[in-house]
């Protein structure tokens, strides 16, 4: 172990932000093949999110970025030390640089338990959304949301909530021979058939030959906030959202 | 007890025995000669690609547009352990007089019987720590000469295995794994001869392909596909330190073809190192992204065609040669077909490599077209805030192979239509053992689908997937049939007019070869990223296909 990585590692998760770009570098040269440039493209596995398969802390990750895992498909990289600590840091700050750049204040983090209070009361939020356990599950569930999207997306989505709609949160539309429109998220398709959880939360299956139309709604149904939350009000209510990290507090 | 044996039933016995294994040894020894004429023997598989045109074409004909309604499948063959995500399934089986071979991710031999899916014996590699591969831990397949297996390994080792009994016979060790030479491919077997390639274009190698006695496992021939100094092409390597031949790529991991009456082993090469950025090695870059056309018994080099000069864009030629030979423009001519990861499909002269025509087969804005010598006209490349490119970085096709069939006369091709990727060019360095490559371009595709169940989400102007049909007398498309995700699978033509294919929707399925119309499908529940085949037992037609980590084989209702 190097001295510089030593420090590192030492330090817990405080990286300096060249430590992170170059990490990213690293990442997107050597890791984004398999992983995906966000991370999450093995089962199972969230760089992001910091969920791993095997390994939790610094000094796990590092070894395993440097021999690979042994009879599984991540395979030996001869980073040094310090370049696979490197990558470390990227990765503990991956949700945060890969559209908000390397996080230095976060701006427009508001109060959370006044974004809370909003969140339930004035936004209407819990008409439509999910958090741990509670809510309808038709529009995305914020469970996690503070650790998936970076805090620019979230404010962003408050006040034009159809610029950054993610794949899988789009609305979906199909319309019956006999005439039936069945709006809701698409959950899969294929050449031949579509899965969706339609209006009322049930699990639907469509042969393609049995419907007349079917596709992506391409503007959101949630409402822009613009107008009825004032920029405190917004600041508050993503100070909530970023608590949100896939735990139930 | 052995001792109180009635002598007279011991030695009927021994008799038997012997006359049915005197049997079993001259049916199972595939000769070259068996090899050449795998048409005459259409219940068997004797090559990755069915024949050595690699048309992956079977003339059985018992299923038919008509009855392929009533196919049902007869067996599957589990995987040993969960696949891991990279395990995909991509081997394609051999047949030989009832008995499967094929290789289970990534390098476990199984001899299976053909008819019931039970297995004769299991022979694990045992496969170095060290290996290291940039796209998943699989293997294409084996080949067999009289009665012994080869395989490549994912840590770099050419094997010889025992048919009857998966013992190995020899094991060499032909690349460093350390450095990020592996073989995923299918060999080929020429005369005596067994010949390979490396897989490892990310990991700044340099590529060749080799040919190996088939006894003894020595190394009789090697063709650098990256030229040193000195040798021809090497002028195509300007960088002023002249150290980028070193690590210039040009892998070779999709099994080539061969002609023959014209003694030409045909392999096609991938991507020059690094991928994503040009600037460490400016020049043609040759023999990356070609097509090489090499003496069979020497390995020299007759004539090549480069697809795709000074690749940016991880544009691999590793493709299967599909030889035929056709009236073009009035004239007898023997033809190369290729449908390019590039996006462009060629017709070449293989007795020289003259180009004779290269066509777009989805969107292609990387060219716009090809001078009188057939180079193309590049019109753009990496910049720093990206460049936005059509085909995407996994290509229009890739390793999956197509298909020809003699009756239609159509080329086969697995598509990927419309797909786009942005690609950055970032300062790139060389080590040892890592991945020298720049910056993973941007797709809507990931370049692996890996839950086991295909989850697709995506807009439809993504990009789609397709199984097109095309003439090469008249370049003119014939058909498409659409599929709404895209395919890693390879396309079967039989001789009853039908096109075997799947996709990473999770359905393999049966069209028709001169429509394209959609006749049978089975949903199998995990991506198919293997070739089809067909064979027969004791007259009853059989279709495999790996998909997910199952290998599913199906026949008609009796």
């Amino acid at each position: 172990m190097t001295g510089a990585a030593g420090t590192l590692i030492a330090q817990g998760h405080s990286y300096t932000p060249a430590d992170i770009e170059e990490g990213g570098r690293q990442y997107q040269s050597s890791c984004s093949g398999c992983h995906g440039p966000a991370g999450d493209a093995l089962p199972g596995v969230e760089l992001a999110r910091g969920q791993f398969r095997r390994g939790t802390s610094d000094t796990d990750l590092i070894a395993i970025i440097q021999t690979g895992i042994p009879g599984t498909a991540m395979p030996p990289n001869s980073f040094s030390d310090q370049e696979a600590a490197h990558v470390v840091a990227y990765l503990r700050n991956m949700s945060a640089v890969r559209t908000g750049g390397v996080p230095t204040v976060l701006r427009g983090a508001g109060d959370p338990a006044r974004g809370k209070a909003l969140f339930e009361g004035k936004g209407q939020c819990t008409t439509c959304h999910r958090v741990h356990g509670r809510g309808p599950r038709l529009a995305p569930d914020l469970s996690e949301v503070g650790a998936t999207r970076p805090l620019p997306e979230l404010h962003e989505a408050l006040l034009d909530p159809s610029a950054t709609m993610r794949q899988g949160n789009r609305p979906f539309q199909v319309v019956t021979r006999d005439a039936r429109m069945i709006t809701g998220r698409l959950l899969n398709q294929d050449s031949f058939s579509i899965q969706m959880l339609d209006s009322n939360e049930r699990l639907v299956s469509f042969q393609k030959t049995n419907l007349r139309e079917h596709g992506f709604i391409r503007t959101s149904p949630m409402p822009s906030y613009r107008d009825t939350l004032t920029m405190q009000e917004v600041d508050d209510l993503v100070g909530y959202l970023v608590t949100l990290k896939g735990f139930n507090p | 007890m052995m001792q109180r044996s009635h002598p007279s039933r011991r030695s009927m016995a021994c008799a038997l025995v012997f006359a049915l294994a005197a049997g079993t040894l001259v049916e199972a020894q595939v000769s070259f000669e068996r090899i050449l004429r795998a048409d005459q023997e259409p219940q068997n598989w004797l090559t990755y690609s069915g024949n050595l045109s690699g048309w992956r074409y079977s003339p059985l004909t018992q299923i038919t547009p008509a009855n392929v309604e009533d196919l049902e499948l007869q067996w599957v063959f589990q995987t040993r352990a969960p696949a891991e995500a990279n395990e995909k399934f991509e081997a394609t089986p051999l047949v030989v007089d009832g008995v499967m071979y094929t290789v289970l991710p990534p390098n476990h031999v199984v001899a299976i019987d053909a008819a019931t899916g039970r297995m004769f014996w299991i022979y694990s590699a045992v496969i170095s720590p060290l290996a290291r591969v940039c796209c998943g831990r699989v293997n294409r397949g084996l080949a067999i000469l009289g009665d012994t297996l080869f395989m490549g390994t994912i840590d770099g080792h050419l094997i010889a295995i025992d048919a009857k009994n998966g013992k190995p016979r020899w094991d060499r060790a032909v690349v460093d794994p350390a450095l990020g030479y592996s073989f995923t491919l299918a060999p080929l077997v020429v005369k005596d001869r067994v010949i390979v390639g490396p897989s490892g274009g990310e990991y700044g190698i340099r590529g060749f392909v080799a040919a190996f006695d088939t006894a003894t496992g020595t190394e009789v021939w090697r063709f650098n596909t990256i030229p040193a100094p000195g040798e021809r092409g090497h002028e195509t390597w300007t960088d002023a330190e002249k150290t980028a031949w070193k690590t210039g790529g040009g892998p070779a991991w999709v099994t080539g073809s061969y002609d023959p009456a014209l003694n030409l082993t045909y392999w096609g090469t991938g991507n020059p190192g690094p991928d994503w950025n040009g600037d460490p090695r400016p020049g043609d870059n040759l023999y990356t992204d070609s097509v090489i056309a090499l003496d069979a018994d020497t390995g020299q080099l007759k004539w090549h065609y480069q697809f795709t000069p000074h690749d940016e864009f991880d544009y691999d030629a590793t493709q299967v040669p599909v030889l035929v030979d056709m009236t073009w423009q009035g004239q007898a001519r023997k033809l190369m077909l290729w449908a390019n990861r590039n996006g462009f499909w060629y017709v070449l002269d293989r007795t020289n490599g003259q180009f004779l025509q290269g066509k777009p087969f989805t969107k292609v804005t990387w060219a716009t077209g090809f001078d009188e010598h057939g180079r193309p006209t590049r019109v753009l490349e990496p910049t720093k805030d990206g460049t936005l490119v059509y085909p995407n970085n996994q290509g229009a096709t890739n390793w999956y192979s197509p298909s020809y069939s003699p009756r239609t006369g159509l080329l086969y091709i697995p598509s990927w239509m419309d797909t786009f990727s942005r690609y950055f060019k970032v300062p790139v360095e060389y080590t040892e053992g890592r991945q020298y490559v720049g910056r993973f371009p941007t797709m809507a595709f990931p370049a692996v689908r890996t839950p086991a169940g295909a989850i697709n989400q995506r807009l439809p102007e993504d990009g789609y997937g397709a199984i097109q049909a095309f003439d090469p007398r008249t370049g003119e498309r014939k058909w498409e049939f659409r599929m709404v995700d895209v395919t890693d699978s390879g396309v079967l033509s039989t001789a009853s007019d039908l096109v075997f294919a799947g996709g990473r929707e999770g359905y393999f399925f049966a069209l028709d070869a001169r429509t394209g119309t959609p006749l049978w499908r089975a949903s199998v529940g995990g991506q198919v990223s293997a070739g089809p085949m067909s064979y027969a037992v004791d007259g009853r037609q059989y279709v495999a296909i790996a998909a997910g980590s199952v290998l599913f084989v199906y026949a008609l209702r009796q």
